[in-house]
């Protein structure tokens, strides 16, 4: 490993974009890629080889739904056998008693299951699709099984006021962990914005009962809570800092320091069909760009919080600033932070009649 | 919160040992813990089967130039920090 590069941590493998939902704050990249784009399964396998050899000690098989794929009890063994902790981020609805247990047999060992409410109606209009119940009875059935259980509530404006109804959900369920992650504005949720963006009145409510869920459970779910960027006064470190300790595969196995990286014109990215996954990390082009410090400008450049959020996030100093290596505009030292503050306060001052109407939502597509 | 000393620490569902270029490392969700000397005798010995008191008599038995007293505390203060990532249960 050259000099000052650190090893990466966490391979995260999209192992598809097709999925029977259709969040309105998908993550997934607005152009998807086909079921015949997709990496077959000996590559994907080549794959986790290689990220054992680099140092990388867990594989999250995302999508899309990575149940979508015939596979997928090959693709766990095979993460498995080359030394990895294999983690499955999954909405559960492709699941039935069965093939729960063959996925555990095959090595799993974390499921993180996703939740889009804690009520029926909820759950499903923001999903688009019958969802909430199936989820229900994946919990019970996981309750047969030694595994690690998370549950992922995706947190916005139309269901932040069913925290303790979620919290219920999940004690009542085996899970050790819970992620309570408010939607960040990317994407699919870039574009629903004006309709999933919570008021700081809710925000503020919503971190009071958390810190008292914590102290209460302390030692028996760990709990998690991801606040909307714009809310905070310095970013997160985007992806513990580009190309430090993460890589996304996508479907097609093209290799990206982030799951938005894609839309930052002019970067070009590897693809595993045709390089290993070492060459990548320690040369791709697009790993070095936002790599380090060199890159950076004022204020972050002589910046006492440069080594702790690297800038915070190159997608969001793109979508909101117009240039991906400008400060993340969330930051309250930013220049383009006034932005950032002229949308939270136009939201805050609108009539809650006007914030909690049923809105027209952009749902995800589906890829072929 | 201090383990109770008759408990039988396990590791919780989905939190293992793995080895990665020849570091022992305690996997779970989300995150790994290094593991070196008294952190992975520690580990090593929450299986469901030793005790609380059983780990700390064969830690100051391996770690007999230490002080007795201080090995405890230290492996009272590691589990306690365990517990709290949620990597282990008590059993009793």
């Amino acid at each position: 490993m050259p000099n000052d590069l650190s090893n990466p941590l966490a391979l995260i493998a999209e192992l598809t974009h097709r999925c029977p939902l259709h969040c309105v704050y998908c993550s997934n990249p607005l152009e998807m890629q086909t079921r015949s784009n997709e990496l077959p399964t000996d590559i994907w396998s080549r794959i986790f080889r290689e990220a054992a050899a680099l140092g990388v000690l867990q594989a999250d098989f995302t999508g899309g739904e990575p149940l979508a794929r015939p596979d997928i009890i090959e693709l766990i063994r095979s993460a498995r056998s080359a030394g990895l902790y294999v983690n499955l981020i999954t909405s559960g609805l492709p699941l039935d008693e069965t093939k729960l247990a063959a996925l555990i047999t095959a090595g799993l060992d974390h499921i993180q299951l996703s939740f889009q409410g804690a009520r029926e109606d909820t759950a499903n209009e923001i999903s688009g699709t019958k969802s909430h119940l199936q989820k229900l009875r994946v919990l019970e059935w996981l309750k047969q099984h030694r595994v690690a259980v998370t549950l992922n509530f995706v947190i916005h404006r139309r269901n932040i006021d069913q925290l303790p109804e979620m919290l219920a959900i999940a004690e009542s369920s085996c899970a050790t962990r819970i992620e309570f992650a408010n939607v960040q504005y990317y994407g699919w949720a870039f574009a629903n914005r004006e309709n999933l963006l919570p008021t700081r009145a809710q925000l503020d409510q919503s971190l009071a009962f958390i810190k008292s869920a914590q102290e209460r459970l302390q030692g028996r779910i760990r709990i998690e809570y991801v606040v909307p960027d714009y809310y905070a006064k310095y970013p997160k470190p985007c992806m513990g800092g580009w190309g430090r300790k993460l890589m996304l595969i996508t479907p097609s196995g093209d290799a990206l320091p982030c799951h938005a990286a894609q839309i930052i014109p002019g970067l070009a990215f590897e693809n595993v069909k045709s390089r290993s996954l070492r060459e990548i990390w320690e040369h791709s082009a697009a790993f070095q760009k936002f790599r380090g410090e060199a890159w950076m400008q004022e204020p972050c450049k002589t910046c006492d919080r440069r080594e702790q959020d690297f800038g915070g996030c190159r997608c969001q100093a793109l979508l909101l600033a117009g240039d991906a290596a400008s400060t993340d505009p969330v930051c309250s030292l930013a220049p383009q932070r006034p932005k950032v503050d002229a949308i939270l306060a136009g939201m805050n001052a609108a009539p809650p009649a006007q914030l909690f109407v049923k809105p027209a939502w952009l749902y995800r597509g589906n890829p072929a | 919160m201090t383990p109770d000393l008759n408990s039988r620490p396990r590791l919780a569902p989905g939190c293992r040992l793995g080895e990665n270029n020849q570091q022992r490392v305690l996997l779970m969700p989300e995150r790994a813990l290094r593991l070196n000397g008294p952190s992975l005798e520690i580990v090593e010995r929450c299986d469901g089967k030793h005790t609380v008191q059983q780990i700390i008599a064969d830690l100051q038995k391996i770690y007999s130039k230490a002080a007795p007293q201080k090995v405890e505390q230290d492996i009272l203060g590691y589990l306690a920090l365990l517990q709290k990532d949620r990597a282990l249960d008590f059993e009793t």
